[in-house]
């Protein structure tokens, strides 16, 4: 599903240059579940980064479900990310003047579907996180875990094959971070491919796959063989 | 992403800061209002302007001495009065012969040192002819106008304005008194109606005497101009070829004159006007396009304001067009709202305005409304291209950071 080729990416910071990743070769199947830990400036988040097409390599290949997508435009890559790939971000980054339904409708939305078909799609994806009677609340209406499960609403409501959350869970209570990755592994039980950067080691622990990142280097890759 | 998805988005935007939606509404409401309003004057005093004249009759035919055209090929390029020989009476009594002149009303206008006992001032005197009455379009308060007697004939008789009288005589009645101009008096045999300045004079200031009698004043044979009237708006036109015949064949066959009839002072005071307003217009105009900076100063700060929602809406797969028509879009409706608001804060300002002077109509043309708006909605639009570049150009990643 995805292969990193050689994937470097080079920051000028003053007149030094920073090697955020720095070499790496990647391999994701389809319905991974992985974690990605390290150190603060390992590379985690640049490699999430490009891995959603954010981001661009410095130099190397990135191909995605078979096409190359490091050679591709801007627009390509909007549209890629648009039906590939949904973000969970720690800070949930909900528009607070959205009700929940609103948000979730934002992706289909902007891929210009229409109003009746993203409404009925936006209350099933809802539903099934949990937030069937919260439809019309806005984001300073909800608590720290429904605003997260708002976002994994988003996330999915253009069913992509990848999700990448960054810390999850950053701003949660353990008992609402505990439920929003429950919510992540059911839905990668479904089949979607899941990644998540964390510095949380149980929850890093969760995933059948470990990377770790040390210097803009991948310096474990790991399967948990008992899940 | 659909058209009516961009103006929903950016319509909420625009709820979501009311501070900067009320000042950016009001800088363009200011620029349209100041419009409206300018225009509405300008064209108030163009419509009293030629309503006054209206009132005057478009029968009327003015008759000036010189030529204020150049002279045919050949001529040396003569400037107006530099040949001019004298309008006289009897160029005016010639005129009146012609059969598509209706009546014929030669002035000559001076000014003079009038009194009455121990009361002294000086005073415009206009000599004319008891036509003058009717070709003007006056009434009388008190007595009669002046008689109808030869125009070469002298008599000591005069007419006042309402000002005059009050200066003089108060609240007692003139008729019958001896007022003195210069070295002659005159009786006073009638006072003019209110009028205000009606066509080229102020009534209410003027003492009127038998043209004879102002030229015995002055002591000057000319005549300042000579007004005549044509039996119809038909005959307009060779009732002035016929004038200028006449004066023509008396004055050696040299062409000295120019008449102007009325739609001609008309048009040209109407295209005076007109360049008033659009001048008006243009000054008011400039600040639609210091509200545009503005609104690019403003949109500027929404865009930094805005940056993570950017980056969001990147992430979730907007394209750096969609951004670009958010903001364009956000832009527009602020200054079309922003006009509209302007266009009641106009209207309604003209309306005091006509309130305070009920003889004038303030009300702005439509053309200058819709331009307002248009320039106000353009100057938007474009001065918004920029702080939406910008912000469809923003690095998804650092943007979603909020850097």
């Amino acid at each position: 599903m995805i292969r990193l080729e050689n994937i470097c990416r080079d920051f000028q910071v003053g007149d030094q240059v920073v090697h955020a990743l720095d070499h790496v070769d990647l391999e994701i199947q389809p319905g991974e579940y992985i974690s990605v830990m390290g150190p603060s400036g390992s590379g985690k988040s640049t490699l999430l980064n490009l891995l959603g097409l954010l981001d661009k390599p410095t130099s190397g290949n990135y191909w995605l479900n078979d096409a190359d997508v490091s050679s591709m435009g801007d627009n390509a890559l909007a549209e890629q990310r648009q039906q590939n790939i949904g973000f969970i971000f720690q800070s949930f980054h909900l528009i607070p003047r959205l009700n929940a339904l609103e948000n979730v409708e934002l992706p289909m939305l902007l891929a210009g579907a229409p109003v009746a078909a993203r409404r009925e799609r936006a209350r099933e994806v809802l539903e099934s996180v949990g937030l069937g009677t919260r439809l019309h609340h806005r984001p300073d209406q909800l608590s720290g875990g429904e605003r997260q499960r708002v976002a994994i609403g988003r996330a999915i409501v253009m069913k992509p094959g990848l999700l990448m959350a960054d810390e999850p869970t950053g701003n949660l209570d353990s008992r609402s971070g505990e439920e929003v990755i429950e919510i992540l592994e059911q839905l990668n039980r479904d089949g979607i491919s899941l990644m998540v950067v964390t510095h949380d080691r149980e929850i890093g622990r969760r995933a059948r796959r470990h990377l770790t990142l040390h210097d803009g280097k991948i310096v474990r890759d790991e399967d948990t063989p008992s899940q | 992403m659909k058209a009516f998805d961009t103006s929903r988005l950016a319509f909420q935007a625009i709820r979501r800061y009311p501070l900067r939606t009320s000042m950016m509404l009001l800088s363009v409401a200011i620029g349209v209002a100041a419009v409206v309003l300018l225009t509405g004057v300008g064209e108030g005093a163009r419509r009293y302007v030629s309503g006054e004249f209206a009132a005057l009759g478009t029968h009327l035919i003015v008759v000036l001495p010189g030529k204020s055209e150049t002279a045919g090929a050949g001529g040396t390029g003569t400037i107006i009065g530099a040949t001019a020989r004298d309008l006289t009476l009897d160029d005016a009594m010639a005129i009146e012969r012609s059969p598509r002149i209706a009546q014929v009303a030669p002035i000559v206008v001076g000014s003079g040192n009038a009194s009455w006992r121990e009361r002294e001032r000086e005073i415009t005197v206009l000599g004319t002819t008891t036509a003058m009455l009717d070709v003007q379009h006056w009434t009388l308060q008190l007595g009669r106008f002046l008689p109808d007697i030869d125009m070469d004939v002298a008599t000591p008789v005069c007419v006042m304005g309402s000002v005059v009288r009050d200066e003089f005589f108060g609240n007692t009645s003139p008729l019958g008194q001896w007022l003195r101009i210069g070295d002659t008096r005159c009786r006073v045999i009638g006072v003019l109606s209110q009028g205000g300045i009606t066509g080229p004079f102020n009534t209410d200031e003027l003492v009127i005497l038998p043209i004879a009698s102002a030229q015995q004043l002055f002591n000057a044979p000319g005549v300042f101009r000579i007004l005549a009237e044509a039996v119809s708006q038909e005959s307009m036109e060779p009732a002035r070829r016929d004038i200028i015949e006449i004066v023509k064949a008396r004055h050696q066959g040299e062409e000295d004159i120019t008449v102007v009839t009325q739609d001609a002072v008309l048009s040209t005071f109407e295209s005076i006007f007109s360049m008033i307003t659009i001048g008006l217009a243009g000054i008011a105009a400039i600040s639609l396009i210091v509200a545009g900076v503005l609104i690019m100063n403003v949109m500027l700060v929404a865009v930094s304001q805005r940056t993570k929602e950017i980056g969001l809406l990147r992430a979730l797969g907007a394209k750096q067009r969609h951004i670009v028509a958010l903001f364009l879009t956000e832009a527009v409706y602020l200054s079309f709202l922003g006009a509209l608001l302007g266009l009641i804060l106009g209207n309604v300002g003209s309306m005091l305005l006509s309130l305070v002077f009920p003889f004038l109509d303030f009300t702005a043309p439509t053309w200058a409304m819709a331009a307002a708006v248009g320039i106000a909605v353009t100057s938007g639009l474009l001065f918004s291209i920029l702080p939406a570049r910008r912000a469809a150009r923003l690095d998804p990643v650092l943007a979603l950071a909020g850097r």
